[in-house]
């Protein structure tokens, strides 16, 4: 979980009447809503290393992709689709008898 | 398990590789906090590369692994008796409570819920008026800004219904409690790259001055791990103890200011206990009185009674570099990650899962 993903900031909107500033951040295939807050100098376009939910520093593209890269063939991005973290509901179940 | 040949850069790994064999004239223990770089090391099949002299122990970077068995209960109180949504990492699912898991108590009905970011989390509490919701925040310095950004938001969004249950742990401490106890064999370390990146390195100077000890702040890819147990052995052989960064196209001297701006807006120092270890002084964040109303410890009842460990798992020798995870009785048999008897056979960053998922197959050929 202490891993740190790089994306590419597709979008950056407001939310809840403006008082919450998200961005879209494609991962590969998987696209995120992550916080800028932490880099507020961050573009569209740009890449950023994604940690939780939240940019924590910009990177520049060539290191972002080769990074990217490694933890896709290592199997280290799965953390972005919760489902895949999840359980089997069959095994909670049999657990509780 | 991979071979060098499967490195991204393997000229570069392995003319890195030669040169510790070159360098090493004698033992040294190499200590990697970071519970990734644990990891990286055993999934990438470095620790079958790196010459006899080279013994790498593996701290206690794993979050998931530290956070002691009375907050899990108290994590699990909140969802089987208090009736919130109890929102976790993945991770911390499966670790053993006193009585049961997170998983368990879902079994049981509580609704217990994972999520990606802290970030959902305040989601699910706009979604949600008329329920509690409570994180489970556990993490190191890495984590801290995304856990304190998330009270800000439900600040700034006005919600009464979002908590965070904190275990938040910091890296420096931890490295200063290693190298007091009297039985610490660790001459020199690996820093993590991403709690530097947020914090920066000006923690780690006066550790590097009153141990004498070698520290180098290294990324988690096998190269970089290569050069930064390099750049270790080459300051232990020539007798120096520095401060070095492996991870420069990360990592700055100052880290990121806006991160830890927020991280101190929301959280101040305080003493914590690590599972497997003790106390150690200064070395965790609670949320300050301001935002007092977002700390679950304040706003429920959760005083529940501190139950001592079973004494099955040796987790805690393991983080000190005592015993390796294939020492401990347990390991393979009894203890799985299915059915973990402590928490570094959880995470896929504790040392005991990663030997199990990948060590074990050296091991058995
Ligand atoms: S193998 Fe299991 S019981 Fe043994 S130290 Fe690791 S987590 Fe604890």
């Amino acid at each position: 979980m202490c891993l740190a993903i790089p994306g590419k900031v597709l979008s950056i909107e407001h939310q809840y009447d403006g008082r919450v500033k998200m961005a879209k951040v494609q991962f590969g295939g998987i696209i995120k809503e992550v916080s800028l807050e932490m880099v507020p100098q961050a573009k569209v376009g740009d890449y950023v290393l994604v940690h939780v939910g939240v940019a924590i520093s910009i990177v520049n593209e060539e290191e972002a992709k080769r990074t990217f890269r490694y933890l896709e063939e290592m199997g280290e991005v799965d953390e972005l689709d919760i489902q895949s973290m999840l359980p089997d509901p069959k095994e909670y179940r049999e657990d509780s008898n | 398990m991979k071979y060098l040949t499967e490195y991204r850069d393997p000229e570069l790994a392995k003319r890195y590789l030669e040169e510790i064999k070159r360098t090493v004239t004698r033992p040294w223990n190499i200590m990697e906090v970071c519970g990734g770089q644990t990891h990286s090391l055993v999934k990438n099949g470095i620790l079958d590369l790196l010459p006899k002299e080279i013994r790498m122990i593996h701290g206690p970077g794993c979050p998931v692994c530290v956070t002691p068995l009375n907050l899990i209960d108290k994590a699990v109180h909140l969802a089987v008796h208090q009736g919130v949504i109890l929102c976790s990492f993945g991770d911390m699912l499966r670790v053993p409570g006193s009585e049961m898991s997170l998983l368990e108590a879902k079994a049981k009905g509580a609704d217990v819920r994972i999520v990606y970011s802290p970030l959902d989390a305040v989601k699910i509490a706009a979604d949600h008026p008329d329920r509690e919701v409570v994180f489970f925040a556990v993490g190191f310095e890495t984590t801290a800004p995304a856990n304190a950004l998330s009270v800000l938001h439900a600040h700034r969004m006005g919600l009464k219904n979002y908590s965070l249950l904190c275990s938040h742990v910091l890296v420096p401490p931890a490295i200063e409690a290693i190298l007091e106890d009297s039985e610490c064999r660790v001459d020199g370390f690996l820093a993590a790259g991403h709690v530097c990146s947020v914090m920066g390195m000006y923690e780690y100077y006066p550790l590097v001055e009153r141990f004498k000890v070698p520290i180098v702040v290294t990324g988690f890819e096998p190269v970089d791990l290569l050069q930064g147990i390099l750049m270790v052995v080459r300051q232990l052989e020539s007798g120096r103890a520095e401060l070095e960064n492996q991870y420069s196209r990360i990592v700055t001297e100052e880290g990121n200011q806006r991160a830890q701006e927020i991280i101190f807006e929301v959280f101040e120092v305080t003493d914590r206990l690590w599972r497997g270890m003790e106390i150690i002084p200064n070395s965790g964040y609670r949320i300050k009185e301001k935002y007092r109303a977002y700390d679950a410890l304040y706003k429920f009842e959760v005083d529940i009674p501190e139950v001592e460990e079973d004494g099955q798992c040796i987790a805690g020798e393991i983080m000190k570099g005592i015993k390796k995870p294939i020492d401990c009785p347990n390991f393979g048999t009894r203890c799985k990650p299915e059915t973990p008897l402590g928490a570094p056979m959880v995470s896929s960053e504790g040392a005991c899962a990663a030997y199990y998922h990948f060590y074990r197959l050296t091991v058995e050929e």
